[in-house]
């Protein structure tokens, strides 16, 4: 019994209530810290990951939607895109606290795979979900630049 | 309590702690804040509280301030290394445990608060790298029985002239045991390597892109349960009667609890913990609280102007001069606020075996220490503290009763236990920013300059209730900031303030009273300039001829920004907050609504920047802080109910509501001003003055409702 996923690209059990948010499963039992907990409401962005490859707060989806599927956290990204965001965070030193900063960058892994070269526009438009309460969108959207540059 | 002066930490007193602190004693007290921060197995030698060098020269710097964004993690080392000799790719950070060595001087406590951790530091740690490096070449000098002048450190090694070398690591043991120098020579800032360098980077950056760092969330202890805490709706009030029948049903549940406060549910994981919590029947003795209302606290405060209050700042005779000249009247008011961090209060406990061990996002150790021993009956001694990376801290981890509400988890459960709050929880149980009214009558001359000022703030005190012994003769050292440093030349001042307490439970929050002060002082000097016909940057700068810092930001944010005398766009604003001078100018959209922010231009004097890339992204950051408070935010209660609870009531400013903020710092020789919270307060008065000058209306209330 339970819910089964892939969780990048393994197989994983959760025996637990379906009803259990992604993130929990994920946090508490499956000890996969980079999804973070904000508001529990779909409000900040913190928990962000991929559910068949696309970006889903974490903190309100149930597992059971994730039966079957592929589930999949920044430890999971493809490496040519985990290397491309990760690199371009480095390089403008993004994060003061960093706590929203795994969410940002899976939202921003979301936009980098469907649109290659983002405006300024379609970043703020597809990370204006994700709250950083330290103010670091102008190096985020730069980030997001050199990122998109980089898997160009 | 002075908060706007660096006093010179005792070099004796260092070194007496230094000598007093054993290897055991700082090795059991830090913790590994990423998965890889320890890759040596060798143990290393602790020179003293500040250094531990393994024998093959991984050289270790504890970061004894709380790592919440602000950068203590790279600057702290920064200050270390640079005396050093060693650049910050060399080291590895340890956050520090709970000791008197680590005390912040500026504050009394081991606090990380009131942007003072580099002013403070800025002499400690650089003597006590300097006295390292000297022991460290005394060690080889004694070894290789020559001159210590013919010998230098540099890189990790000492060499000497003759040709030997040996690393630190080599002579760390000999080091350890020589008695560090008391006044040790400190470099000249023009051989600085490490401080000041652009190419500076911030040493966590790497684990918080990996989502290896770990936060107080991330905490894990092997048996560990995961707690939710039933709180009283109405702050203060405890639980009458429990009834946890439906709450242990639940699927995961492990155990429900009461402490003093509220019913903790504790779960294999927080779902489970959070549900059980929910199907909780809980009555509670609400208390006093339950009586609060918004509109009730707001009379109480305007009727406190009525109260002399205390003297804070008089010069010449202002009561007099005020009869004299034009006469200028008004009356400004701040909401409540909350912290809204992004990572909800959390805290994990241990209690086992006569020993109270803490880990988690804390911003006051020696606090946590105090409080964990009272909830758990033992001595502070038995009680470790380990702070964790904080999502956030804005004053809000400042505070002990989460760190109280785990111990008492712990101890009441049996079980190592992660207490994870909700947002709800964390909004309607916060310590807001005290609620404030500000009268300020002033008088101008034939000149059209302010010859009398009156100001009257009149606000519930949060020292009162956290450091009581601190408020003496009805004066809270902390909520005169920004207004007893007023850096205007005003002839005849007179600076009253009136604590009235409203019954809200009230806590420090990002710059303090400076961004209630400010809001006051820059939006009057903004009515005063208006009513004198004069141009609001000109008013300014005909006041500040003695304050030539507080000019030379004015002017250079003037010239930046592209302010035009007579232009409607634009609204300025300018103070000196925590050793730092700084000014704001505040571009509006001209063809957008009135509050849409096209750019902010803000420039700083902050002394001698350690971080200066750092030092942008705080004072950036904080203008976002600010920017979202001052448009969306507000704290309100009725009954003793707050009636926000997340993000959809209680907004925060998004990517895509950010204005262009662009930061410039004034190169500089003095001494470091602080800058985590610098960037906070002065963004509201300077777009409520562009929204005057746009628009002709004077707002005097935030947030701004147009």
């Amino acid at each position: 019994m339970g819910t089964t996923f892939n969780l990048n690209g393994k197989s994983v059990n959760f025996d637990g209530d379906p009803e259990t948010p992604i993130l929990w499963v994920l946090r508490d039992h499956l000890d996969v810290m980079s999804p973070k907990f904000g508001c529990g409401a779909a409000l900040c962005g913190a928990c962000t990951v991929h559910l068949e490859g696309n970006a889903i707060r974490s903190c309100s989806t149930p597992v059971s939607a994730a039966a079957g599927k592929n589930v999949t956290t920044l430890e999971g990204l493809a490496p040519k895109m985990g290397k491309a965001l990760n690199e371009a965070w480095v390089e403008f030193d993004v994060p003061q606290c960093g706590y929203c900063q795994t969410g940002q960058m899976m939202s921003a892994a979301d936009l980098l795979t469907t649109n290659k070269h983002p405006s300024s526009g379609d970043i703020k438009n597809a990370l204006s979900g994700n709250i950083c309460r330290c103010g670091t969108y102008a190096r985020i959207e730069k980030a997001v630049k050199r990122a998109a540059d980089k898997l160009a | 309590m002075k908060t706007n002066s660096i006093k010179s930490p005792s070099r004796r007193q260092f070194i007496q702690q230094s000598a007093a602190t054993t290897g055991a004693f700082v090795l059991g007290m830090y913790l590994p804040l990423t998965s890889d921060a320890v890759t040596n197995s060798a143990s290393p030698t602790v020179v003293n509280a500040w250094v531990q060098i393994t024998p093959d020269n991984q050289i270790t710097l504890i970061c004894a301030r709380s790592e919440m964004g602000q950068d203590v993690y790279t600057s702290m080392p920064a200050l270390l290394a640079e005396e050093l000799n060693i650049p910050l790719s060399m080291v590895k950070v340890q956050i520090a445990g709970v000791a008197p060595i680590y005390i912040n001087a500026l504050l009394g406590g081991q606090i990380t608060g009131g942007s003072s951790s580099v002013r403070e530091a800025f002499d400690k740690l650089r003597i006590a790298g300097a006295a390292t490096r000297s022991v460290l070449v005394q060690a080889a000098a004694n070894r290789w029985s020559v001159p210590i002048t013919d010998c230098k450190a540099m890189n990790g090694k000492v060499s000497h002239a003759g040709g030997k070398s040996a690393t630190y690591g080599e002579l760390a043991a000999e080091a350890a045991k020589l008695p560090l120098p008391e006044k040790p020579a400190l470099k000249s800032p023009a051989n600085f390597m490490v401080i000041g360098k652009e190419s500076m980077r911030r040493l966590d950056t790497p684990a918080k892109v990996s989502g290896t760092a770990v936060f107080g969330i991330d905490v894990k202890i092997p048996g560990m349960a995961i707690a939710s805490l039933a709180q009283c709706p109405v702050i203060g009030g405890a639980p009458r009667s429990v009834d946890s029948a439906d709450a242990m049903k639940v699927s995961g549940v492990i155990k429900v609890v009461q402490i003093s406060d509220g019913v903790a549910v504790l779960a294999k994981n927080f779902y489970a913990a959070r549900k059980g919590r929910d199907a909780l029947k809980v009555t509670w003795n609400e208390g006093a609280g339950a009586s609060i209302s918004n509109a009730g606290m707001r009379k109480q405060l305007e009727s406190g102007l009525t109260k002399p209050g205390a003297v804070i700042q008089a010069k010449g005779d202002a009561t007099a001069a005020l009869g004299n000249g034009k006469q200028l009247s008004a009356q400004y008011f701040m909401p409540y606020l909350a912290h809204s961090t992004m990572e909800p209060v959390n805290c994990s406990a241990v209690v086992a075996d006569g020993k109270c061990r803490i880990i988690g996002p804390i911003q006051f150790q020696q606090g946590a220490q105090a409080v964990a021993a009272v909830a758990t009956g033992l001595k502070p001694e038995d009680v470790t503290v380990e702070t964790t990376f904080l999502g956030g801290g804005f004053g809000r981890k400042l505070e002990l009763d989460f760190i109280r509400q785990a111990a008492e988890i712990a101890k009441a459960s049996g079980m190592p236990v992660k207490m994870l709050w909700t947002k709800e929880d964390d909004i309607t149980h916060d310590f807001y920013r005290p609620m404030s009214v500000h009268q300020m009558d002033a008088s101008l001359s034939s000149e059209g300059k302010i010859s009398a000022l009156k100001t009257k703030m009149v606000s519930q005190s949060v020292t009162a209730r956290a450091f009581p012994a601190f408020v003496k003769d009805g004066n809270d050292p902390f909520m005169v900031e920004g207004s007893a440093n007023l850096t205007y030349e005003i002839p005849n001042l007179e600076v009253r303030n009136v604590i009235e307490d409203s019954g809200i439970r009230v806590g420090y929050w990002r710059s303090v009273s400076n961004t209630l002060n400010a809001f006051a002082v820059e939006s009057f000097m903004d009515e005063a300039a208006k009513a004198a016909g004069k141009d609001p940057v000109a008013f300014r700068l005909s006041a500040l001829s003695k304050e030539p810092r507080a000019a030379a930001v004015l002017k250079m944010a003037v010239q930046k920004s592209g302010y035009q005398a007579g232009s409607k766009r634009f609204g300025v604003a300018q103070m000196e907050c925590y050793g730092t001078y700084s000014a704001c100018v505040v571009e509006l959209d001209p063809y957008a609504a009135s509050t849409m922010v096209k750019k902010i231009t803000f420039v700083s004097d902050c002394g001698i920047a350690i971080h200066p890339d750092q030092a942008r992204a705080q004072l950036t950051g904080g203008i976002l802080y600010g920017l979202g408070a001052a448009l969306y935010d507000e704290i309100t209660i009725e009954q003793g109910r707050v009636q926000q609870s997340n993000f959809n009531n209680y907004p925060s400013i998004r990517m895509n509501q950010a204005p262009i903020v662009e930061v410039h710092l004034v190169a500089s020789q003095e001494k470091p001003g602080g800058l985590g919270e610098v960037g906070v307060p002065l963004v509201a008065p300077a777009l409520v003055n562009a929204i005057a000058a746009a628009t002709g209306k004077r707002i005097r209330e935030l947030p701004i409702k147009v």
